[in-house]
């Protein structure tokens, strides 16, 4: 109302010596700022509407597009900063929440980045994963306290059911209805051919998708949507989402632009209305309501499934941790906060929730003081980027790690967090059939197949230098890890000690 | 230069030696000329001379020794080591139980002295002690008299002590900075033992495990019936004259000689380490420990000796004693099949690998080991699962012997009935016929 | 013998096949010039558009071409592999071609000869299926 306070945050510079006028930038932006102007026989940019998603950079023939910050500055304040500011206009303008997508943008540490990695020399060989064997197998499960072999060697104690991965790594959870059916079928395919998981997310399991079976894991959240007995029994494991890394404390929120025919048919409510998760699971108040409902879900999958329950990782997680490691679950997944979403409340994505390095190293060390560390599996998330932050976070003592953002990465997105506005120009986060077109499972599910060849390599190579040649091996083996640029607090609680010593 | 002269002491020794009775037999002629001017002639006797002599020659070999170990000390600090290769282990073992005296076993081992820089040897003697074979034997390092005195009244406490007595040894010139070492046969208090409600050995352990913890300068460094451990910091031979080993005899003794590289060289450190009656020598270095000892702590297990191979011990003890779990099997979880060769088999040894790999993947040891685990009744050699060290087996009659090298199997035998060099990750277990005694 | 094929599933109508096939024709280097100049190049494909559904037309090289038998100068030919091509020098702009072909896939040129689908025979590489975004055209035996 009034005045539009705020200017465009972007500003598309277009090389018209290079232009061609080919039109791909008009066809190719869902939020229609290309236009051809007729008379003048130009093409021009409504800067106003651009989020910087790189479509039409990418797909510029003769590359004459460039999109950069729109250099308008506003008198330099390093307390009242331009993005401060835009926020307290937009919540003038509009009275309402400011709601944003994907992980925690602000400059908070990293602390993958200052944990450095052991290698083998003299004293212990290295290994070279080319020429020997190297496994990278990991099982997931409840394990129990001992085995038992009859007289002849045979093995007498029957397992919980567990889930084999040929990589350390899952796909995380991301809902049916916050990204596309194509990004389901690449992920699912993907995991089918990499011998790992995906998760269906809150979002139900669409029953094109049952025959991935073998390599989903089905979500049970708290709005329990598309849960029912067939759905249970589709996937490879159940997971139980008591919080999430980029809105602990708060449910999922899927905007009603996001909601068409297949969506509402999945989640099992009508088209066009906000899927808007209740915080708690209103059944679960107190931790023995989780283990009732642990225990119900196994006996409604006949004790054929593990369970696992994925929590947000906050200041007390390891007790929380503890009382689940207590509650029968299986595996207990533990979410960062720079973990993504795809429409979060900005203040409490920005503000609520710890670094998964840290969480992960107080769990871990709190579930070996308490001796039931090896009762069930960890499997940590919340901002895995690369190769390196795999081996560093298993070293801390994870089993194994989901990754989300890095998989929409592989697809195609470049995190321009606009997820929550339905028309995301790559076809991933959005319901649009024009757009959803964008994304081809053919070549969607070779680049995640790609991508995880290429980190399994890369963890193989680092562990081979280790001298370590299995991944269990490796799993809370603190002394490959040193911290570098940490305070002695620091490196206390993520249990390493610093470079040099 | 130190080389030679270490290697050549003995020789060096003597010609210094005959250089001074040289020197003072010429001094005993100057002596009696100077007296023959007092028309008495003072001569020196020469038992006195000898003496003199005799003196003279203890300081001097004192002062060699100190010169060689220091700049040899010196060289080794500066960084010019010698090229490394590891420790060296050695182990015999008679089926049949007869008992072989220590001599053989330290000859074993001193035959490998070049895999060691004498910062640490060890033996462990099974059968050595048949008229205390019901008792435990605890021997133990204390730093000071007030460290033992603490360490009596806990072991007081709770056992019965039978015999108490500092270990005999003899002096040695490359053996220096001994702690006190004490030896004490004892069993359980009863009473206390029934309040614990524990099983003996579970008391024991624990009761050691105490000790090893909580009391400052007390360190129990052997605690099994009718068996013992005996180690310090000096080469393997040294070691075995020091404790006098050829006065001991035993159906089984393992050896092991160190070269350490990331632990400093401390009594405590050197191998074997025990817990009750489970003995390991080990030669390698185990990448995985932190991920090993992290699983072991646990179960109420404490690695408090700065060195890898101590988690090795404690998960024979965990596995074998608490639960149960053969020692193949042990061999199995430790040095586990690769995947490629699990996915071979048939159904229920597919089954029972993958469930080892999963329930105890965290005792998996990666790294390059060769160990000899020594126990009542047997002995098992195990090398990992790549077999990056060496280790030879050989038997003749009923006796199994495996080493690091073959020249410390023939030393002692040079005619066998039969040498191998077992596979990485297959283990060689051999037992007494007809049980333990 | 190897055809483009397009599915339409995966066509989104951006039109990039279209410039990258006139491109490949204009004889330049540099995509720039090649557009820049006086007489643009010409694509020898159409994208036909609709509500929900994009598709690419081009020549599909039929076993039996009505367009060569339809040709008055013997312009329009197939050779021994079954690839259909036009000799410009002998098309004379009767446009019979475009009358008689069943899918459109002839096109008007801005001289006197026709426009069709050659395959890209000089490069080996059909300049469309290499430069489609979505993969939705291929260039494969079936």
């Amino acid at each position: 109302m009034g005045i539009n306070l705020y200017a465009p945050q972007f500003e598309v510079c277009r090389d018209q010596k290079k232009c061609i006028k080919c039109k791909v930038c008009m066809r190719q932006c869902a939020n229609e700022i290309h236009s051809y102007d007729q008379e003048l026989d130009v093409m021009v940019a409504d800067d106003s509407k651009c989020v910087d998603c790189q479509r039409c950079v990418t797909l510029c023939p003769t590359r004459a597009l460039r999109i950069t910050k729109f250099q308008n500055e506003f008198k330099e304040n390093a307390n009242w900063t331009q993005q401060a500011m835009i926020e307290i206009y937009k919540q003038a303008d509009t009275g309402g929440v400011l709601l944003s997508s994907m992980g925690n943008p602000v400059p908070y540490p990293i602390y993958w980045d200052k944990l450095l990695i052991n290698a083998s020399q003299v004293t212990n060989p290295s290994i070279d994963p080319l020429r020997e064997p190297m496994e990278t197998r990991v099982q997931l499960g409840a394990k129990p306290e001992k085995l038992e072999f009859d007289k002849d060697g045979k093995l007498k104690t029957k397992l919980p059911p567990q889930i084999s991965l040929n990589v350390p790594i899952m796909f995380s959870a991301m809902s049916y209805g916050s990204i596309s059916r194509n990004a389901h079928e690449s992920l699912a395919r993907a995991a089918e051919e990499l011998g790992t998981c995906y998760n269906t997310g809150e979002g139900g399991l669409n029953e094109d998708f049952y025959k991935y079976g073998k390599n989903t894991i089905v979500q049970v959240a708290s709005g329990r949507f598309g849960v029912h007995v067939g759905y249970l029994s589709a996937g490879a494991a159940i997971e139980i989402k008591m919080g999430q890394g980029a809105k602990p404390g708060i449910g999922g929120h899927l905007p009603g632009e996001k909601v068409g025919e297949d969506v509402s048919k999945t989640r099992m409510i009508p088209v066009g209305s906000d899927a808007i998760s209740p915080a708690p699971h209103h059944d679960i108040y107190s931790i023995e309501d989780l283990r009732q409902l642990v225990f119900s879900l196994k006996e409604a999958t006949a004790y054929t499934k593990p369970i696992i329950v994925k929590i947000a990782a906050v200041h007390n997680v390891a007790a929380i941790a503890s009382g689940i490691a207590r509650s029968g679950a299986d595996i207990i997944a533990i979410d960062g906060y720079r973990g993504g979403t795809g429409a979060a409340p900005t203040r409490i994505r920005d503000n609520v929730g710890i670094p998964i390095e840290l969480a992960l190293a107080s769990v871990d060390q709190r579930l070996r003081d308490e001796g039931i560390r090896n009762n069930i599996s960890l499997v940590v998330a919340g901002s895995i980027r690369n190769s390196a932050d795999i081996v560093k976070a298993i070293a801390l003592g994870a089993d194994a790690v989901y990754i989300g953002t890095s998989a929409l990465i592989a697809l195609g997105c470049h995190v321009c967090r606009s997820c929550h506005s339905g028309k995301c120009n790559w076809g991933i986060a959005t319901q649009r059939p024009d757009l959803v077109k964008r994304l081809n499972p053919d070549i969607g599910y070779k680049r995640l197949v790609n991508l995880i060849h290429a980190w399994d390599h890369e963890i193989k190579e680092m562990l081979g230098g280790m001298g370590i040649n299995a991944i269990e091996s490796l799993k809370g083996n603190r002394l490959m890890l040193r911290g570098i640029g940490l305070n002695q607090k620091e490196l206390d609680i993520l249990g390493v000690m610093h470079a040099g010593e | 230069m130190i080389n030679f002269l270490v290697k050549y002491e003995l020789a060096i020794e003597i010609a210094l030696n005959t250089a001074l009775y040289g020197f003072l037999i010429l001094l005993n002629i100057e002596v009696q000329v100077y007296n023959l001017q007092n028309n008495g002639v003072l001569k020196i006797p020469i038992r006195k001379s000898m003496s003199a002599l005799f003196c003279y020659k203890k300081h001097l070999n004192l002062f060699l020794n100190f010169i060689v170990k220091e700049v040899y000390d010196m060289l080794l600090k500066e960084g010019q080591v010698r090229i490394p290769s590891g420790c060296a282990i050695s182990g015999i073992f008679s089926r049949e139980g007869r008992r072989m005296s220590g001599k053989d076993i330290v000859k074993s081992i001193s035959v490998m002295h070049d895999r060691s820089n004498g910062l640490g040897g060890g033996f462990a003697g099974y059968g050595i002690y048949p008229e205390y074979k019901d008792y435990y034997a605890l021997h133990v390092f204390f730093d000071s008299n007030a460290a033992r005195e603490e360490a009596e009244k806990f072991i007081n406490k709770h056992f019965d002590v039978i015999n108490l007595s500092r270990i005999p040894t003899r002096k040695h010139p490359r053996i220096t900075d001994e702690p006190l070492i004490w030896r004490y046969f004892v069993a359980p208090l009863h009473g206390k033992l029934e309040e614990s409600q524990l099983d003996e050995k579970e008391y024991v352990a624990r009761c050691v495990l105490k000790i090893n913890t909580n009391i400052n300068g007390a360190y129990v460094f052997s605690s099994g019936k009718n068996m013992g451990v005996f180690k310090a910091v000096g080469f393997p031979e040294d070691v075995g004259e020091f404790y006098k080993l050829e006065d001991y005899s035993g159906y089984c003794w393992t050896a092991h000689g160190r070269y350490p590289t990331n632990t400093p060289g401390w009594w405590g450190g050197a191998h074997p380490f025990s817990i009750l009656d489970y003995t390991i020598v080990h030669n390698g270095e185990i990448s995985s420990y932190d991920a090993n000892r992290r699983f072991m702590e646990m179960f109420g297990y404490k690695c408090s000796l700065l060195t890898d191979t101590e988690v090795i011990t404690y998960i024979f003890d965990y596995l074998n004693r608490r639960q149960g779990i053969s020692l193949k099997d042990c061999a199995a979880i430790i040095a586990a099949p690769f995947w490629t060769e699990i996915d071979k088999m048939p159904e229920d040894m597919k089954k029972k690998f993958t469930a080892i790999r999963n329930v105890y993947a965290s005792l998996l040891i990666t790294g390059p080991f060769s160990i000899i685990l020594g126990f009542d009744g047997g002995m098992m050699a195990l090398n990992d699962r790549l077999k990056l060290r060496s280790m030879v087996a050989a038997e003749k009659d009923d006796l199994v012997i495996v080493a690091s090298e073959e020249c410390a199997i023939r030393v002692i035998y040079p005619e066998l009935d039969r040498i191998w060099s077992p596979k990485g990750g297959e283990p060689v277990i051999a037992t007494l016929i007809g049980g333990v005694v | 013998m190897r055809k483009i094929y397009v599915n339409e599933d995966r066509c989104l109508g951006c039109h990039l096949c279209e410039y990258y096939c006139a491109f490949a024709h204009s004889g330049k280097k540099d995509m720039v010039k090649a557009f820049s100049s006086e007489s643009k190049p010409q694509p020898r494909l159409t994208i036909e558009e609709g509500d929900s559904i994009n598709f690419a037309v081009s020549c599909r090289h039929c076993e039996t071409p009505l367009c060569v038998k339809a040709c008055i100068t013997g312009a329009m030919q197939i050779d021994e592999e079954g690839r259909v091509f036009v000799d410009e020098s002998r098309c004379v702009g009767c446009y019979t071609c475009i009358l008689v072909c069943p899918y459109g896939s002839v096109i008007p040129g801005k001289e006197k000869a026709i426009k069709k689908c050659d395959l890209c025979i000089e490069s080996g590489k059909p300049a469309c299926a290499e430069n489609c975004p979505n993969l939705a055209i291929v260039y494969e035996e079936r």
